[in-house]
């Protein structure tokens, strides 16, 4: 199995060494070449203006949005889940974006840099509280039917969801040394 | 449940964030926008850009709070600004703003000629300038939570850039190589912290992530820089000192992204318009050099 990591920008070195200290084998995105290469993919933290406007550029959108639909297992952390949602609120209006997963991001949903924060936070089907990392982060919001919300603030925003072979996560889970949350995302 | 704020992984997090990116010079709301729609991974809000800066000499500090005000409101990417080297309540102002970043920038006149600013005390990240691993280290000890290395502001001239990231990357490959009791006395030569120089030794790169800075103008010097290893590069006076900006600040984008597919780079480097007219750095006077500054 080769675990794709889409790689036009940001955190996706990092995302690569948590695998490798797994043992997984990891091949980065970055033209529709390497998509056929890989069994699953991750998007990884960044800007998600930057890696939307890269996608749309390098004719990269379509083909990864059909490999989705057809049942390519996908993670996003932060950006990442903001390319997913099926809305982004508070984006630029003319925002590419995936509009795989059935559920809204809100960008920057917790200010400037100065909110960004760490918590531990209880994650559905991960036995101990998870240390997260939120950067700019967004939240996640309204999600439909087929959405299972698998992580919320105590304030009850949503920071993490699954849709059968899709997962969003607003937090960083590569940023730090549990690799509980990718071992979830290969079990897929 | 316990929300810490402006920890050190939040703080070289969201540089780790930035990473592959293209961060730029802005001095008003409009080039901030085509910064954004051209794919900025972040914007650097200023007056002023190094080569006017250059042009117009006197003393340069930190922007008007209302034009980083404006600039904040006009993009959704992070918001960078400069403060003068040791000036500590410029960066007060600064974090005041909600901004996003602090760029402790020797392209403005340094207002203390001994220290830098101690950036543990602050809640908003640092980035600061660079051109050898001691200076690098240096910084990272005072907080900076992002480096760049120098290259010479305002020039539209890489051959700094190249010098300063060959002369970063070679320290850390001969700290790589070098005995544990060897480190001791490397780290006195370079007059940085053991335990960091440990650290480069150990895992072969910077604590944080450090971008090329200072000369860049065009996709191929973007590129260069990113096979040299920086993580992603600043282009100041070199876009909108250019020709056509949107242009060139999109082929800027692609070539970090792609920056090793030569066919990328030189189709996005067609028809790209004038590049900002270059200085001949060996013609500019000693008290000229930008990057002398800090220390």
């Amino acid at each position: 199995m080769t675990v794709g990591v889409l790689a036009l920008q940001g955190a996706f070195r990092e995302h690569e060494e948590m695998l490798h200290r797994m043992g997984v084998a990891t091949r980065q995105v970055r033209l529709p070449r390497d998509l056929a290469e890989v069994d699953r993919l991750i998007i990884p933290g960044g800007e998600s203006t930057t890696i939307g406007k890269l996608l749309v550029m390098y004719e990269l959108l379509t083909p990864l949005r059909e490999r989705i639909l057809a049942g390519m297992p996908v993670w996003g952390t932060c950006a990442g889940a903001i390319l997913m949602a099926r809305r982004i609120v508070d984006g630029r209006p003319d925002q590419p974006a995936l509009n795989v997963m059935d559920i809204e991001a809100r960008r920057n949903a917790f200010g400037s840099q100065l909110d960004s924060f760490e918590a531990e936070v209880d994650v559905t089907d991960i036995d101990h509280p998870f240390h997260t990392v939120f950067i700019r982060a967004p939240i996640l919001e309204k999600p439909g039917e087929q959405c299972r919300v698998l992580a919320t603030l105590p304030d009850g925003r949503i920071v993490a969801a699954r849709q059968a072979h899709m997962l969003a996560t607003s937090f960083h889970p590569e940023l730090t040394n549990d690799s509980s949350i990718h071992e979830l995302f290969l079990s897929f | 449940m316990a929300m810490e704020k402006s920890t050190w992984t939040t703080k070289a997090g969201l540089a780790q964030m930035l990473k592959g990116g293209v961060i730029m010079d802005v001095i008003d709301e409009e080039q901030a926008k085509i910064a954004e729609e051209a794919g900025a991974v972040a914007v650097m809000a200023l007056e002023r850009v190094p080569a006017d800066i250059r042009k117009q000499g006197g003393v340069a500090r930190m922007s008007d709070p209302e034009l980083i005000i404006r600039i904040k409101e006009s993009v959704t990417i992070p918001v960078m600004a400069k403060a003068r080297i040791g000036h500590f309540v410029e960066a007060q102002v600064l974090e005041a703003l909600g901004i996003d970043y602090i760029d402790e920038s020797e392209v403005l006149t340094p207002a203390d000629e001994e220290f830098h600013i101690d950036k543990h005390r602050f809640k908003i990240p640092f980035v600061n300038g660079c051109k050898n691993i001691g200076e690098a280290l240096r910084r990272v000890a005072e907080g900076a939570a992002m480096l760049r290395t120098k290259g010479e502001a305002g020039t539209g001239n890489v051959v700094e850039a190249v010098r300063h990231a060959r002369t970063v990357f070679g320290e850390v490959r001969r700290l790589q190589a070098m005995s544990e009791d060897e480190l001791y006395s490397a780290a006195k030569n370079l007059q940085a912290p053991y335990d960091l120089v440990k650290y480069v030794a150990q895992h072969g790169r910077l604590p944080v992530v450090n971008f090329a800075a200072g000369g860049i103008a065009t996709p191929s010097d973007a590129a260069l820089m990113m096979q040299l290893g920086v993580d992603g590069v600043f282009v100041g006076s070199g876009i909108f000192k250019s020709g056509d900006p949107m242009r060139r600040a999109k082929a800027i984008v692609q070539a970090t992204t792609h920056y090793q597919d030569p066919a990328i780079i030189a189709e996005v480097s067609k028809n790209l318009g004038e590049a900002m007219v270059g200085i001949e750095i060996s013609k500019l006077p000693q008290d000229q050099l930008l990057a002398n500054r800090g220390w």
